[in-house]
């Protein structure tokens, strides 16, 4: 039972972690042209997005 | 070009080609925007991009050129956004690159991309998403552990854990239904957001008291799964919508944005909206009307053939009327303002759209008609539900209200509200693969329902540029030396030329010259040439064989034989197995164009159309349209050009060529981006399928109804059936979407066929398309 109270944060921690890594890749431009992306793996050159 | 070779109309190109070079560099450096640090943003749109390999030849033609700190290529809104690094740069060279790789450009205007950016609701659903998709896998993981026995203390902890979750979740994510639903409330209707709304708030609120009381049976995850899915089908739904309104916003703008002032021998440049009756203008070669105009000097061809559909272009001779939008060919024009912009050719136009508009609003979208029937039946039920254990358990409140609630939270529309989103979307995007880009789901809905095609003829039907059809000039010399005239205009009848006669030696052509209005002439081995109208080369040629044309251009050595050479207007290609099709589907096609009968007749046989109607003026087709629909018919339509616009509102629903009149393309719910007319009946084929599809995922929903709702009503579901039943239904429903991006086995191969399917080279293009002499 005192495990639970471990476990159940940790849970909802790795969570909001997930939730907070979406939102920063939301805000930092990543989702804005997903079809692009697609194609850009592809190209040999180095490549990041822009913010 | 690699397979990047946009099919794009190739007037809108040619068109673009003088555009980008005129001097009006003026309103091209307005679009630019100044960042802090001196850098300076333009944000082109680029409609031809299509592939990754377009991202890369764009971004590696633009990195090199002076001043560019960085180009990137955006795939998704077909949007170039370039950074200079000082205010001096100039743009230009920018536009002229793209141009000259075959992507043609044109500056976004950064009012209408704030706004689309405000408008954007797509960026807000998807964090919506992101958090009931959060506190759906958490909320799961603690009811997977009650469901597999969790007792007394550790169920109530729990149980409380998910209610701190899910209760500012469904708050937060859920905002999207309880607007809508209270909207619809307000107006007296009902939308399935009511029924979505209730039953999230009834599933949480009873719940809550539930695990305050230590109860056993919470629907907090029945609560936020059904949050989540309803928000992936709103979250597809929106995008589909932002990015094919992007797209056509997109497309070049034609119409003009300023207006060069001619005033006491000097020139300024003014701003659309400061152009008063009586001022002075001047339009370059390859401009358009800023506004209703008398042409006062200059001599020009115009082409009006997006302003009033005839094919043929216009001489423009001092005293002429001219409307806003016609453009103007050959050399610049002095005109005096007759109206402002509020009140000229294209403001009336944009009323007539207005008003048009109007009857389109009463349709009312599958899922809202199946709203309707559902929400009373659901609340009728529940209802029923709660009536009858009251009764039957002899007033126990408590048990009765909470198998109410179940009866509404099992028959929350789940699968309902993924049955239309998810077929529209990859219906889009199969559609958006064949180049057609959609604006919103209803107008797939629509596009099932039409039995009526009316076409527009120029620029529709026919592509709206001329073809060589015969000619009598002699091969060898004369034919080169005509050639060589022809390439020294960029008239679409020279052009015509240079593509229809054989390609032969260079002459050295000298002190040539562009008549405007008349053709071309030079000195060619020390004699004079002409081509051109017939009658200004019959001034120096003798009198060729048989009766001498009107029509047509001609062509003469000083003193020589005077040649013809006959001009057709090419028709679209497939436009004939296009119109096949659609007769084959139970469709009746019609013509309706506002040139003279000849010309429109002859297109009509061409493609055996037994219906056709010439000379109509835009009030003439909405007029045509609305007959129509009062016998009962569903229209669509099928047009290009400005006098198309307001019919193109008016319709059941509506097709443009990307080469559309700005009005047009934003009237228009499909805008077809390629050169082949196919589009039609691959967008109508498909929007039949998808019909299908969005009944038989309805039949699924009800069917699953027909199961659950029993069950309910016994007072026989658990939180964790219900949990089962309403997942399993909606990846059904997704599931039997998917079938639509599940291409067709047969036919179908030129449309369906990827990007790696381009244009065939342009002789070969012009041999494969039909023609008619014009």
């Amino acid at each position: 039972m005192n495990v639970l109270l471990l476990l159940v944060p940790i849970a909802l921690l790795l969570g909001l972690t997930g939730l907070g890594a979406f939102f920063w890749a939301l805000r930092s431009g990543q989702y804005d042209d997903v079809d692009g992306a697609a194609w850009r793996i592809l190209e040999d050159e180095a490549d990041k997005p822009d913010a | 070009m690699s397979c990047c070779s946009p099919a794009y109309d190739l007037a809108v190109a040619e068109e673009e080609a003088v555009a980008s070079a005129d001097p009006q560099r003026e309103e091209l450096r307005r679009a630019g925007r100044g960042g802090e640090d001196g850098t300076v943003t333009y944000v082109f749109s680029v409609p031809a991009i299509h592939c990754g390999a377009c991202l890369a030849t764009v971004e590696r033609a633009l990195t090199p050129l002076p001043g560019v700190l960085s180009a990137r290529a955006n795939l998704t809104l077909r949007r170039v956004t370039v950074v200079l690094d000082r205010a001096e740069v100039s743009p230009v060279p920018i536009v002229e690159t793209l141009a000259r790789i075959g992507f043609p450009a044109t500056p976004v205007d950064l009012g209408d991309l704030d706004q689309l950016g405000r408008e954007r609701q797509s960026t807000r659903l998807l964090i919506a998403l992101a958090v009931a998709g959060f506190a759906a896998a958490n909320i799961m993981l603690l009811s997977v552990s009650v469901w597999s026995g969790a007792q007394a203390a550790t169920r109530d902890l729990f149980h409380l854990i998910s209610a701190l979750i899910a209760v500012p979740t469904v708050a937060f994510s859920g905002q999207v239904f309880f607007r809508s639903a209270f909207s619809a409330l307000r107006a007296g209707r009902l939308n399935m957001d009511v029924p979505i709304s209730l039953a999230l708030l009834l599933a949480l609120g009873m719940s809550l008291a539930e695990s305050l009381t230590g109860g056993t049976e919470a629907y907090f995850d029945a609560a936020v799964t059904l949050t989540f899915f309803l928000l992936v089908g709103r979250y597809l739904d929106q995008r589909m919508r932002e990015r094919a309104r992007s797209a056509v916003l997109g497309i070049a703008r034609l119409a003009a944005k300023g207006a060069t002032r001619v005033e006491g021998g000097s020139l300024s440049y003014i701003p659309l909206d400061e152009v008063e009756p009586g001022m002075i203008l001047r339009v370059p070669a390859g401009g358009r009307m800023p506004v209703d105009a008398r042409v006062l000097a200059g001599e020009s061809d115009l082409d009006r053939s997006l302003v009033t559909g005839e094919s043929a272009p216009v001489l423009a001779t001092p005293g002429m009327r001219v409307e806003a939008g016609v453009l103007n060919r050959t050399g610049p024009l002095d005109v005096e303002a007759l109206t402002d912009t509020r009140h000229s050719f294209l403001a009336d136009i944009m009323a007539m759209m207005e008003a048009a508009e109007t009857g389109r609003g009463a349709y009312v979208r599958i899922a809202d008609r199946m709203a309707r029937l559902y929400a009373p039946a659901v609340h009728i039920l529940a209802a029923a539900a709660f009536l009858f254990w009251l009764i039957a358990s002899g007033g126990d409140w408590y048990h009765a209200l909470y198998t109410a609630i179940a009866v509404l939270i099992v028959t929350c529309p789940c699968a309902l509200g993924l049955a239309v989103p998810v077929v529209h979307v990859i219906g889009a995007s199969r559609l958006f693969e064949a180049g057609i880009l959609m604006k919103d789901g209803s107008a797939l809905e629509r596009l099932a329902e039409i039995d009526t095609v009316l076409f527009d003829k120029t620029g529709t039907l026919t592509t709206g540029t001329p073809r060589l059809a015969a000619t009598d000039i002699a091969e060898g010399r004369d034919s080169d030396a005509a050639r060589a005239l022809a390439a020294r205009s960029t008239h679409p009848a020279s052009r015509a030329v240079v593509e229809g006669l054989p390609e032969g030696a260079d002459l050295a052509v000298l002190d040539a010259r562009e008549v405007p209005g008349c053709g071309v002439e030079a000195k060619i081995d020390g004699r004079l040439a002409r081509l051109g109208r017939p009658s200004w080369v019959a001034e120096i040629g003798s009198p060729g064989l048989g009766a001498p044309e009107t029509s047509g251009l001609a062509f003469a050595f000083s003193g020589g034989r005077t040649a013809h050479v006959a001009l057709e207007e090419a028709l679209r290609p497939d436009a004939a197995s296009t119109i096949a099709a659609l007769e084959r589907a139970g469709l009746v096609p019609e013509l309706l164009s506002g040139d003279a009968e000849a010309p429109v007749r002859r297109v009509a046989e061409a493609l055996e159309l037994a219906r056709f109607r010439s000379g109509q003026t835009p009030a003439d087709k909405i007029a045509r349209i609305r007959a129509l629909q009062a016998g009962g018919a569903r229209v669509m339509m099928v047009g290009d050009g400005l006098n198309d616009a307001p019919s193109l509102a008016a319709a059941d629903v509506s097709m443009a060529p990307a080469s559309a009149c700005d009005a047009g393309r934003l009237a228009a719910d499909f805008v077809f981006t390629r050169d082949s007319l196919d589009a039609v009946s691959f967008a109508f084929t498909l929007a039949r399928r998808a019909r299908a599809l969005v009944r038989q995922n309805f039949a699924l929903a009800v069917l699953y109804n027909a199961v659950a709702v029993p069950l309910a009503m016994a007072g026989l579901v658990t939180p964790l059936i219900a949990a089962i039943a309403m997942s399993a239904s909606s990846i059904l429903v997704v599931a039997n979407s998917l079938r639509l991006s599940v291409k067709d086995r047969a036919g179908r191969g030129a449309a369906a066929a990827g990007p790696a399917q381009a244009l065939p080279p342009r002789t070969e293009r012009a041999a494969r398309a039909p023609a008619v002499a014009a």
